[in-house]
């Protein structure tokens, strides 16, 4: 139990597709490595768009996650998150048995579902007519789908659900996840989040809200937060998923344990529908209540994998917030931001970054924050400019904040027995 | 187009679409029982069926196309008028 008389919630196995990687190994050592995973776009002719780059996942086999026949009825959204699954309960060595489905939920969620599926559909429909939707097309493209066919895959029939808040989905998947299990409502949860937005709809959408970095001529360095000559957000694709279990359960069966959960925070902006709020005031009450319901003090986190997007307004209003509730200890933490590397998932963003908040824990290691550059005076904090940095690290926070002006911080802690 | 070469393209698009071997797709074979489709494959099955045969097939028809030989007869007919 934890101070509060909560059940302990530990993560046990990590599965993780990303534009830098498929896998923990590739993923971790190319994150810590500070590559870059953005590139010119290859999915479609992008180049009557304003920004013609993102991050592609590479070299991405469906066929290895799922049954053959299965691959073309399903968005990518979900074959990433299938495939993330996968790798997590292989990591975990969790086996789901017929002991134990009841206790077995998923909670993987998306941003915004299936969007190719959509275009292709109503490119049918205006071609060929009605007549021409396929029956896979709404089994395929709706966001808790996702869970629904990892329970399917996997035979577990906990509880399933999934969350749909913009860039904050996959942190308030685990977040909830945390809570279902600290409640006795599941043993284990298959916790994340998926996106596949590189379509001409889904970067066209982005485009129009001039949220993106139109750097198209160095994809490499386009993501670049909290640096002064940031311009914008560069879109990601992927999934990451993560097994979290109850203490007790992962001690009895041996499981390798990455790092504890102990804080999940959550709050809402009410402010406007894609700005952060200028105050920083939403995310200063979504971190403090995190550090709360750890039950430490904010002078007890070491680092924060931040949201830090790069977009102007995120990174500024991001450190202001951090300035404010941390004081003086602000100056002391280590900040990064790993969407310089692999470009914003946006619903996959709080799962991928939790993973390599967990794995910074586990190792040691600072992950970079990459194509720092040039010192923004407004953005003056440690944020582990371009080289990752060896710090022990006790206690860690992830933040993910949404369209919406919806927030969720975790607050992860080096498992100690 | 003879029975033998319209059963011969119904077979590939089976083949295609529900990643079963030739060999499995005989006249008898009954799409879910024998072939591993459900309900929504046996939908788009005959969709694509539709499209290679470029014929409509109704609804009320197609929900009584349930093996191999039914559909084949169904699209001799249909070809032959």
């Amino acid at each position: 139990m934890n101070p509060f008389g909560r059940r302990r919630v530990v993560i046990t196995g990590i599965g993780i597709v990303s534009p830098i990687g498929i896998g923990k190994e590739e993923n971790w050592l190319n994150c810590i490595e500070g590559k870059s995973g953005i590139g010119k776009i290859t999915k479609f002719d992008a180049s009557a768009f304003r920004t013609t780059i993102a991050g592609e996942v590479k070299n991405f086999e469906p066929s290895k996650f799922l049954d053959p026949k299965e691959v073309d009825k399903f968005d990518p959204f979900i074959q990433y998150a299938v495939a993330s699954a996968v790798l997590a309960v292989n990591d975990s060595k969790l086996s789901i048995t017929s002991e134990n489905p009841e206790r077995v939920g998923v909670h993987i969620g998306s941003g915004i579902g299936g969007l190719s599926f959509i275009e292709k559909t109503y490119n049918a429909i205006l071609n060929h007519g009605p007549r021409k939707i396929s029956p896979y097309f709404l089994p395929g493209l709706i966001i808790n789908m996702a869970s629904g066919l990892v329970s399917i895959i996997f035979g577990a029939k906990g509880p399933n659900s999934a969350t749909a808040t913009a860039c904050a989905t996959s942190a308030h998947s685990i977040g909830d996840s945390f809570r279902i299990i600290q409640r006795g409502e599941a043993d284990v949860m298959i916790a994340g989040g998926a996106e596949a937005p590189i379509t001409p709809i889904g970067l066209g959408g982005f485009c129009a809200l001039r949220a993106l970095s139109t750097r198209n001529e160095e994809p490499e360095k386009a993501s670049r937060p909290f640096d002064l000559k940031r311009d914008g957000f560069v879109m990601g694709e992927g999934a990451g998923v993560l097994i979290l279990e109850v203490l007790e359960h992962a001690l009895s069966r041996n499981a390798n344990i990455y790092a504890e959960i102990v804080g999940y925070g959550m709050s809402g902006d009410a402010f406007h529908v894609t700005a952060p709020c200028s105050d920083g005031d939403g995310a200063i009450r979504c971190m403090k209540l995190a550090i709360e319901d750890a039950g430490i003090k904010p002078e007890d986190i070491d680092y924060i994998n931040a949201h830090g997007t790069s977009t102007p307004l995120n990174d500024k209003v991001e450190t202001m917030a951090i300035k404010k509730l941390f004081g003086p200890h602000a100056y002391k933490l280590a900040i990064s931001s790993t969407k310089s590397m692999t470009g914003h998932l946006l619903g996959a963003a709080g799962a991928i970054e939790t993973i390599f908040t967990a794995l910074a824990i586990k190792e040691g290691i600072v992950p970079p924050t990459i194509n720092y550059e040039f010192p923004d005076p407004e953005c003056d904090l440690d944020y582990v400019p371009n080289k990752a940095r060896k710090m022990e690290i006790k206690y860690a926070m992830n933040n993910s904040f949404g369209f919406g002006g919806t927030n969720a911080s975790l607050v992860l802690k080096k498992f100690e027995g | 187009m003879d029975k033998e070469q319209i059963f011969s393209k119904v077979r590939d698009v089976i083949v295609e679409k529900l990643k079963v071997k030739p060999e499995q797709v005989t006249l008898d074979a009954h799409f879910i029982q024998d072939l591993g489709a459900d309900s929504l494959d046996t939908v788009e099955l005959i969709m694509s069926l539709e499209d290679h045969f470029k014929m409509t097939i109704p609804d009320e028809e197609a929900e009584k196309l349930d093996t191999v030989g039914k559909a084949v007869d169904y699209i001799f007919n249909k070809l032959k008028g």
